[in-house]
């Protein structure tokens, strides 16, 4: 019941947001919420840790931009085009990387995404250094104009809370009981008869989908789409919003996102804070040094905060659950 | 064969359409970049067989080398020679305070806590350089004693490169002699296997672990030093080579010291002759060869299925 509460209150506020806050950063941060859970469906329940997925949210918005357009597609079309690329991406990377465990599978990842960025940085149609421009927003279904920024915020909630629903249902089906068997005990899920490769596999194009889905969405939303979505330091970027949040929760990548956005933003502003706090100039220049500032926060949770914000919460709820009943 | 020999001229000069000197010179610089793959992934083998970490601030740490090699000639007027020498010692020095400090602490967890704080590193260092000396490189130029060129008659052979190729040769062969040939290593490949039972024969692991990683990343710095006159000193040189070595360390497979120094090597020759033969391709063709090894080989070249 409480839970039901929670998320209607939840829905409100987002219904309610765009009025108090600036509509093009709400979806932003949608964009890159959905792109979170994506990566955690991976790491969070199926144990693997992808360190290339900025290959499928920047190759999404690249091909989403490029059918909106040099080919004029529709906007719905051009969501589907990314989304597809994503996955199509994923299917291959999947393929590959799957034949190697663990640390290899991360490495293999990356290096497959490497790869992709230099066709990215060589591929004449993405504009290089200069990025993909002028992206048009177009009408959504041939009515629906989107050049307005509050009908566009709805229209990428809508996306964005249908892609976070199939993944809360993907994670409590069947099938995402067996991914979870898959993270805890792969030999184990193997003697029980399952294909584990098959699993893995639908598991990444899955999220190498979501994750299009997410990058395309971005695109439309910000009009341009440049070589930052494709670099490795982006595939870092969501593996820290999911640590953050808490990696193997489901509101945990939300969270993590939320932060992660609003400090890269925000960061300047501490800084000038900090600064005229503690009277140490330095702080000025921390608006530059977001990469300084995201390794510390790496570090950080690694050594002292594996479980995330989420999943501290739910483990502090948990153990006062455990000592009221006794 | 007597008719080639009116042709042989020619053939000599030209191969494929590509004069010969262009040729071996992207061969020779393709076999500079192989030896940095080779130097780096043998460290990044040696770790990885240890700690069970792998090591993504390897990148970085190269660039740290580099860069006291660079800064130690332009604030303290220390030469090339004397920084080959400190800038590995430091940098080692900084490693084992990583360890000591951070990654100890992570060893009882999953292989990808280690990858992860390693990043975070990379990402803290490359950013401080970057806000100190932009993204722009540094000249470093190359030392006195190996300034020019040495005719061979066929090339033209620019006497650092072959400096270049020759000491990481003599320093991955060191390496490679030590842990497969002495006591030392013996210890070194037993704690591989087994660190509990070594423990009990009362060797110091914990102490041995710190100075592997410590060594490992010295040959980072090691190469880093040697790479600051080919290529400019700047901030961003490390981690998009890490992520070439990463390809290495996955075709090659981490099984074998021998197998990530021949690995290392062929691949930057492969490199050099696309660069020739196809330049569009030279940047990714290394990622290439990862995929159709992987759909080969799964484990790798030298590497042993688990």
């Amino acid at each position: 019941m409480n839970k039901k509460i929670g998320i209607a209150v939840l829905l409100i506020l987002l219904l309610a947001a765009p009025f108090g806050i600036y509509p093009v950063f709400l979806m932003k941060m949608l964009c890159f919420a959905l792109f979170a859970c994506a990566f955690n469906l991976l790491i969070g329940y199926t144990g693997l840790l992808s360190f290339g997925h900025a290959a499928f949210l920047g190759w999404a918005g690249y091909m989403c931009g490029q059918a909106l357009k040099v080919w004029g597609l529709p906007t719905e079309l051009g969501l589907i085009v990314g989304t597809l690329t994503g996955a199509l991406i994923g299917l291959v990377m999947g393929l590959l990387a799957i034949r190697r465990q663990g640390i290899y599978f991360t490495m293999i990842t990356l290096a497959l995404a490497q790869m992709l960025f230099f066709v990215a940085l060589q591929a004449p149609f993405t504009g290089g250094e200069d990025g993909l421009q002028g992206v048009p927003r177009g009408k959504l279904l041939g009515f629906l104009n989107l050049e307005s920024d509050m009908t566009l915020y709805y229209v990428v909630l809508a996306i964005a809370v249908a892609g976070f629903a199939l993944i809360v249902r993907t994670i409590h089906s069947p099938f995402g009981q067996v991914l979870k068997a898959i993270k805890e005990n792969e030999p184990r899920a193997i003697s029980l008869g399952y294909d584990v490769a098959r699993y893995k596999l639908l598991a990444f194009v899955l999220s190498a989908g979501l994750s299009g889905l997410a990058g395309a969405t971005k695109t439309l939303v910000l009009g341009f789409e440049t070589l930052t979505d494709v670099h490795w330091s982006m595939s870092g970027l969501v593996v820290l919003m999911t640590l953050v949040g808490g990696l193997g929760t489901i509101l945990g990548p939300i969270v993590g996102a939320v932060i992660i956005i609003m400090l890269e933003n925000k960061l300047g502003d501490i800084g000038t804070w900090l600064a005229s706090v503690t009277h140490i100039d330095w702080f000025n220049t921390l608006g530059d040094s977001v990469t300084i500032v995201t390794g510390f926060i790496f570090i950080v949770c690694v050594l002292a905060f594996r479980k995330g914000i989420v999943g501290e919460i739910l483990a502090l709820t948990r153990k006062g659950q455990t000592s009221g009943s006794h | 064969m007597v008719i080639f020999t009116h042709l042989d001229e020619r053939v000599f000069m030209e191969l494929f359409g590509i004069p010969l000197q262009a040729l071996l010179s992207q061969l020779l610089l393709g076999l500079v970049n192989g030896s940095f793959y080779a130097m780096l992934s043998l460290g990044l083998a040696v770790i990885f067989g240890l700690l069970n970490v792998i090591n993504f601030a390897h990148g970085t740490l190269y660039m740290l080398g580099a860069f006291l090699a660079w800064m130690g000639l332009s604030y303290l007027g220390l030469n090339y020679w004397v920084m080959l020498i400190v800038a590995p010692i430091l940098v080692g020095a900084f490693g084992i305070v990583i360890e000591k400090t951070m990654l100890r602490w992570l060893y009882k967890l999953d292989h990808l806590y280690g990858l992860l704080l390693t990043f975070g590193i990379t990402l803290m260092i490359e950013g401080i350089f970057r806000s100190i000396y932009g993204v722009s490189g540094q000249p470093y130029s190359v030392p006195d004693l190996l300034q020019g060129a040495t005719n061979l008659g066929f090339m033209v052979l620019p006497n650092y490169r072959a400096w270049v190729v020759v000491a990481s040769l003599i320093v991955c062969f060191a390496t490679w002699f030590v842990i497969e040939k002495t006591r030392l290593g013996a210890y070194l490949r037993a704690g591989t296997e087994n660190p509990k039972l070594v423990e009990a024969f009362g060797i110091n692991v914990p102490l041995m672990v710190t100075l592997t990683y410590g060594f490992g990343v010295a040959l980072a710095a090691f190469a880093g030093v040697l790479a600051a006159p080919v290529i400019q000193v700047s901030p961003l040189m490390g981690s998009n080579l890490i992520i070439t070595v990463f390809a290495v360390v996955v075709i090659g497979g981490m099984g074998s010291i021998l197998g990530s120094i021949i690995t290392g090597l062929v691949l930057g020759l492969i490199e050099g002759l696309t660069r020739v033969f196809y330049p569009e391709l030279s940047a990714t063709v290394v990622f290439i060869i990862m995929a159709i090894v992987l759909m080969v080989r799964p484990a790798g070249l030298f590497g042993k299925e688990k």
